[in-house]
C-alpha cells in the first residue's frame, strides 16, 4: 500500500506499540498482561509497519528471522526454568536474585519469572509474524 | 527426583530448539535426533526401574503443591508408554535419516518431529487435565506441520481433513474441560478421582463422561470418529505414518484409561456400554475397511482402527485381566503397527509403489525383509507364538471370564479377518512375481542406506519376538498396571501427599 498518510503515521505509531508493548510485558508481573499480549502488541507493530511500507523493509527492521526470534524465545523460556536447578529447587520454581539492597525493603530484585515472560514474548512475536511473513509472501 | 520426569518433554524440545537451528545441514541434524532420542530412551528406563521399585511418583512444578500447581506423575502405564514411545522415537530417527529428503530437513522435519515426541511424552507424565490439554496441543500442532511438510497436493489433501476432524476433538476436549472444572473446581486428576465422587449430579457426570469419549475418541478414532485416519495417513512420507501409526492415537487411548480409570471409576454401566458397543463396532469396521483396500499403507491405516477396537475394548471390560490385556497390547501393538509401516516404505524403495496391484516379487528379491515383515504382520494378526497371540489370549480369557461369548467372537473374527488382510499383502506384495518384470533386491541400495532400513525393523522385530516368546514378565507389569488403574490408593498418595523432591 502506497499512502503516505499511513506511512507517516507508522513512523510514530510502530514506535509507540513497540514502547507500549515493552510496558504490558513488565506490567504482567504484578498485574493484568504479560509475555503472551506483549507478544501480539508487538507483532502487531510489525505487521502494519509490513502494511505500510512493505515486506522487505518490515523484515530488515525486524533484522533477524522471525523463527530464530521465536526459537529463542522457547530456548530462553525454557533456561529460566532450569534455573532453580542451581539452589536445589523443582523445574520452573521461582528463584530471585537480589541486584540492589533486600527485597523486603525496597531493593531491585530480579526473577526468572521475568525471563520466563521474555521468552515468552519473543516466542509469540516471532510465531505471529511468520504466519504474517508466510502469508503475505503468498498472496 | 522432579527433575527426573520433567525431562521425558524436556529432552525432546531441547533437540527440536538445536535440530532447528542445525536444519541447514541434513547429516549433523540427523545426528542431533538420534542422540536426543537415545537419551530420551535412558531416561525412560530409569523411570521404569523407578517405578517398578517405589511404585509411582510424582513431581510438583515450580514447587506448587497439588491440587494447585501442575503435577508431573509416572505410574506403571505413564513409565510403559514413555519408554516404548521412546523406543518408537529412536527407530523412526534412525528410519528418517533415509527416507526423509533434504527438502524436509530443511524445512525442519527434525524439529517437528522431536516436538512431536515432546508433545506425546508430555501428555503421558502429566497429572494435571489442562496440561495434558496443552500437551495434545503440542502434539498436534507438530503433526499438522509434519503431515503437510513438503507441500505435495495430496498430502494438502489429507491435512485438511486431519486439521478440521482433530480441531472438532480439541474444542469437545476443552469444553469439557470447563465444565469438569465447573463442576469439581480442580483439574488435577487424583484430586478429581476424590472431588467427583462427591459431586450430587448424576446427569452432568454422564454428560461430561460421554463428552469425553467423543474428544478422546476422535483421538484415538474410534467407530464412528474414525475417518480422518485412512483419509490422511497413506500422504506423509512413510517414517512420518509409521510414528503417527503408533504413537498418536494411543495417546486418545492414553487418555480415555486415564480418564475412565482415574477421573470416572464410579460411573459404570452407561458409560461402560457406550466404551464396549464402540470397541466392538471399531474392530469389526476396521478390519472389513482394510479388506476392501488395495493399496499397502491404506490396508495398515485401517488396522491401526481395528486394533483401537482392541484397546478399547479391554478398557470396557473393566476387569484386571482386561485391563491387563488392554496394556500388553497396547505395547505390542505400537511396536508391531510401526514396523509393518516402515517396512512397507521400504518395500516401496524397492518394489516402486504402494498399491499392490502394482508390486510384487519382494519375497524373492528381498528374504531377509520378508522375514521382518512375516514377524509384525503374523503377530499383529495374533499367530501363536507371536506377542499379538498373548495380548488377544488376554482380552479373550477376560471376556470369557465376564461370559461375554458376543465378545469373544467379534475379537476371534476380527482376528480372523487380520490374518486375511495381511495374507493378501504377503500374497500380493511379496509372493507373486512383479508385474512389471522386475523387483530390486536389498543389495541394490548402498551400505548406509541399508543399515538404516534394517536396523530400526530388526530393532522392532527382536521387540516383537521377544514379547512372544518370554511374555512372562511383560504379562506380569501388565497386571501390576491393572492393579494400580483399578485401586489408584498409591497414585492419590503420591500426588496429593506431594513428599517428593
Amino acid at each position: 500500500m502506497n499512502s503516505i498518510i499511513l506511512q507517516t503515521a507508522t513512523r510514530v505509531l510502530v514506535a509507540l506499540i513497540l514502547v507500549f508493548s515493552v510496558y504490558m510485558l513488565l506490567r504482567g508481573h504484578n498485574y493484568p498482561g504479560g509475555g503472551f499480549i506483549a507478544g501480539l502488541i508487538a507483532a502487531s507493530a510489525f505487521a502494519l509497519f509490513a502494511m505500510a511500507w512493505g515486506m522487505e523493509a518490515a523484515q530488515s527492521a525486524l533484522r533477524i528471522p522471525p523463527g530464530n526470534l521465536a526459537v529463542s524465545g522457547v530456548a530462553l523460556a525454557g533456561l529460566s526454568g532450569l534455573m532453580a536447578i542451581f539452589y536445589g529447587d523443582g523445574p520452573f520454581s521461582g528463584q530471585w536474585l537480589t541486584l540492589i539492597g533486600a527485597k523486603e525493603e525496597d531493593g531491585i530484585v530480579i526473577s526468572n519469572v521475568l525471563f520466563f515472560d521474555i521468552g515468552v514474548y519473543l516466542t509469540v512475536l516471532g510465531a505471529v509474524l511468520t504466519l504474517i511473513f508466510a502469508l503475505e509472501e503468498a498472496s | 527426583m522432579s527433575w527426573l520426569l520433567a525431562l521425558p518433554f524436556f529432552i525432546p524440545i531441547t533437540t527440536a530448539l538445536i535440530a532447528f537451528l542445525a536444519r541447514g545441514r541434513k547429516h549433523l541434524c540427523s545426528v542431533i535426533s538420534i542422540t536426543g532420542c537415545f537419551a530420551a530412551l535412558c531416561v525412560s528406563i530409569a523411570i521404569v526401574t523407578l517405578v517398578v521399585s517405589g511404585g509411582p511418583q510424582a513431581a510438583q512444578m515450580g514447587d506448587w503443591q497439588a491440587p494447585y500447581g501442575i503435577t508431573l506423575i509416572a505410574d506403571r502405564l505413564s513409565a510403559v508408554m514413555l519408554l516404548i514411545s521412546a523406543i518408537v522415537g529412536l527407530c523412526v530417527a534412525l528410519f528418517a535419516i533415509s527416507d526423509i529428503n533434504e527438502n524436509r530437513v530443511k524445512l525442519g522435519f527434525h524439529c517437528f518431529f522431536q516436538l512431536l515426541l515432546a508433545g506425546v511424552s508430555g501428555s503421558f507424565v502429566t497429572g494435571d487435565l489442562f496440561n495434558l490439554y496443552v500437551w495434545f496441543e503440542v502434539m498436534l500442532i507438530a503433526s499438522f506441520a509434519l503431515l503437510v511438510l513438503g507441500g505435495e497436493k495430496i498430502q494438502l489433501d489429507g491435512g485438511i481433513k486431519y486439521v478440521a476432524l482433530n480441531l472438532v476433538s480439541t474444542l469437545l476436549m476443552l469444553t469439557s474441560i470447563g465444565l469438569l472444572y465447573g463442576l469439581t473446581g480442580t483439574l488435577n486428576m487424583a484430586q478429581l478421582h476424590i472431588s467427583l465422587a462427591e459431586v450430587d449430579n448424576p446427569v452432568a457426570i454422564s454428560t461430561l463422561a460421554v463428552i469425553f469419549i467423543c474428544a478422546f475418541g476422535i483421538k484415538a478414532a474410534i467407530f464412528p470418529l474414525f475417518f480422518w485416519l485412512p483419509a490422511s495417513y497413506h500422504v506423509p512420507p512413510v517414517a512420518v505414518t509409521a510414528v503417527f501409526a503408533g504413537l498418536l492415537t494411543k495417546v486418545g487411548v492414553y487418555a480415555l484409561i486415564r480418564t475412565f480409570t482415574l477421573i470416572f471409576p464410579n460411573d459404570l454401566g452407561f458409560t461402560q456400554n457406550i466404551l464396549l458397543g464402540a470397541a466392538l463396532l471399531t474392530m469389526l469396521t476396521g478390519v472389513l475397511g482394510a479388506a476392501a483396500q488395495y493399496e499397502f499403507r491404506k490396508i495398515l491405516s485401517f488396522h491401526i482402527i481395528s486394533q483401537i477396537g482392541f484397546l478399547i475394548l479391554g478398557l470396557a471390560l473393566n476387569s484386571p485381566l482386561a485391563l491387563a490385556g488392554t496394556v500388553f497390547y497396547m505395547i505390542h501393538n505400537i511396536v508391531a503397527k510401526t514396523n509393518l509401516f516402515l517396512i512397507s516404505g521400504t518395500a516401496q524403495r524397492l518394489a516402486g509403489s504402494y498399491e499392490l496391484n502394482e508390486i510384487g516379487g519382494l519375497y524373492k528379491a528381498s528374504p531377509l525383509l520378508s522375514t521382518f515383515f512375516f514377524i509384525a504382520a503374523f503377530s499383529l494378526a495374533g499367530f501363536p507364538p507371536l506377542s499379538g497371540f498373548w495380548a488377544k489370549l488376554l482380552l479373550v480369557k477376560a471376556s470369557l471370564d465376564q461370559t461375554a461369548y458376543f465378545v469373544t467372537a467379534v475379537a476371534l473374527i476380527t482376528g480372523a479377518l487380520t490374518l486375511f488382510s495381511m495374507s493378501k499383502i504377503w500374497a500380493e506384495a511379496f509372493w507373486k512375481p512383479h508385474p512389471q518384470g522386475h523387483c530390486k533386491s536389498l543389495y541394490s541400495l548402498s551400505v548406509a542406506e541399508r543399515l538404516q532400513r534394517l536396523l530400526p525393523v530388526s530393532l522392532l522385530a527382536s521387540i516383537t519376538l521377544i514379547l512372544g516368546f518370554m511374555p512372562e514378565p511383560f504379562i506380569e507389569y501388565a497386571l501390576g498396571t491393572a492393579g494400580e488403574l483399578l485401586h489408584p490408593d498409591d497414585y492419590l498418595e503420591a500426588v496429593l501427599t506431594g513428599s517428593s523432591h
